[in-house]
């Protein structure tokens, strides 16, 4: 298993954001992490990827446990956190060097090229990161998270803010990438998860609400479209 | 720790404040040691650096404090922390390469003064020379004591996201470590408690060190003044996982 998760929980204070998740990815798999906003997307994402710690449960990442070996973990994860943090003053090449040095690449030089190969930076590479447009950027993002050429990319809402042109296009580097890696990415659009993921996770209110593959959550309710069903799990909260 | 480092020294030189920083400071130590009237070192007629070694922390504390205000706040700001703090790299390393950049940056702004050191020695009466045992404590005091200051000021930038206030705070705690504690010292109505408490003080270990005899007991308290505040950045620092 690529990532394993057992009964995870998180309280910020009192407030309950995960309640007791569990689940499973195997190797190679484009998995949807689908819910609306609140519901718990990021707290897993941030706790998958060691930035804070789990309140109760324990989770592994290629059979390595996220509590005890986080900084071996977070060798083999890359990460796209939330509205694509980056250092508006530095340079693409710049940047995505430190990003290879500090993730412990030793080739720095040649993992930058594969990572500007890979988003199709090219075009842009002599150009500072604050004067790019949102997608060019999105993308240089996406090239910090794989510039170490890590087993897992963890992408929290890849696609956001963009235009219509520039989602296809960050859709189509995802696709890519998924033939290779596992991949776990936050959305809370429907399109999104149909045209990137094999298996879709549904979350509501810190809890898993549906866990399953893209036929699969059709087939529940095969006269609806995928946006009415993911309105009625998130609205009828144990209708399901 | 090396990477962090590096790019917290490219990202001052690019950011124009190592200059605006090593300028200022020579500047004022300029003025004061050759120009203003009083007690520069042409109107004293004693050849020492000593004017500048007494004017010195008080700049630093401005300096220092701009230099460091940054270096946590902006990554808090932009969210990159984010990104850092999830590479494999330790919280420690983090804090490390940052804290040892501002230091290697005070000290490439002490550099240019030892031209005036130079200066000094050309113009001493050859027959006694300066006293380069208290100008060479004096550095290693200065050092010390912006390094201090240092920590403070990361100390400080760990607490808030916004630049500005982690600049007061820095310069406050730099001040109140720096003066405030000092002058206690010299109120007669405090007197054992004051005299104690004037030893907890920057200065008084500054002053000690910059008589150029080195008391391991003065090195002692800044390593562990510096590590006392680097502890609470980290402390700070990882508050995201209470």
């Amino acid at each position: 298993m690529s990532i394993q998760v057992n009964n995870l929980s998180k309280k910020y204070g009192h407030q309950l954001a995960l309640d007791s998740i569990s689940f499973s990815i195997p190797s190679g798999e484009v998995v949807g992490f689908l819910g609306p906003n609140g519901a718990g997307k990021s707290t897993t994402m941030k706790i998958l990827t060691g930035y804070i710690p789990a309140s109760s449960g324990d989770a592994s990442v290629c059979g390595l446990d996220l509590a005890e070996q986080s900084l071996e973990v977070r060798k083999l994860v890359g990460y796209l956190p939330e509205h694509n943090p980056l250092y508006l003053d530095m340079y693409i090449s710049e940047y995505l060097l430190f990003a290879a040095g500090i993730a412990g690449v030793k080739n720095t030089k040649k993992a930058l090229e594969m990572a500007i190969e890979l988003t199709q930076l090219g075009p842009e590479r002599n150009k500072k990161i604050g004067q790019l447009s949102k997608g060019y950027r999105q993308r240089v993002g996406l090239a910090q998270a794989l510039i170490h050429d890590p087993k897992v990319l963890i992408l929290d809402e890849p696609t956001s803010g963009l235009d219509p042109n520039q989602v296809v296009e960050i859709r189509n580097v995802i696709k890519n990438l998924g033939s290779e890696k596992t991949v776990l990415l936050s959305t809370h659009i429907m399109q999104e998860v149909e045209a990137m993921c094999n298996r879709v996770i549904l979350i509501n209110k810190g809890k898993i609400i549906a866990d399953n593959t893209l036929e699969g959550l059709k087939e529940t309710a095969p006269s609806d479209s995928l946006e009415t069903i993911f309105r009625n799990l998130t609205s009828h909260v144990g209708s399901i | 720790m090396w990477e962090v480092f590096k790019k917290e020294i490219r990202s001052f030189l690019g950011s124009f404040i190592a200059y605006i920083v090593m300028g200022v400071f020579l500047a004022i130590t300029g003025l004061f040691m050759w120009i203003i009237k009083g007690n520069n070192v042409l109107d004293l007629g004693v050849a020492s650096l000593q004017v500048m070694f007494n004017i010195a922390p008080y700049i630093l504390i401005f300096l220092v404090s701009a230099i460091t205000m940054r270096s946590l706040s902006e990554e808090r700001r932009l969210g990159t922390i984010e990104i850092l703090t999830t590479r494999p790299v330790s919280d420690l390393s983090i804090l490390m390469g940052k804290y040892l950049a501002a230091v290697a940056l005070i000290v490439f702004t002490l550099l240019p003064t030892l031209f005036y050191y130079y200066t000094i020695q050309q113009l001493a009466d050859p027959l006694q020379g300066t006293d380069a045992g208290a100008t060479w404590g004096s550095y290693f005091g200065l050092i010390l004591l912006a390094a201090s200051y240092a920590s403070i000021g990361l100390f400080a930038s760990s607490l808030t996201d916004n630049q500005i206030v982690s600049l007061i705070i820095s310069m406050v705690l730099c001040f109140f470590w720096f003066g405030v504690l000092s002058l206690l010292g010299d109120i007669k109505a405090l007197d054992a408690i004051g005299k104690s408490l004037e030893w907890f003080s920057l200065d008084f270990h500054y002053q000690s060190i910059s008589r150029g005899v080195l008391d391991t007991r003065d090195v002692i308290y800044f390593f562990g003044f510096i590590a006392t505040f680097l502890g609470a950045t980290k402390m700070a620092f990882e508050s995201r996982k209470w």
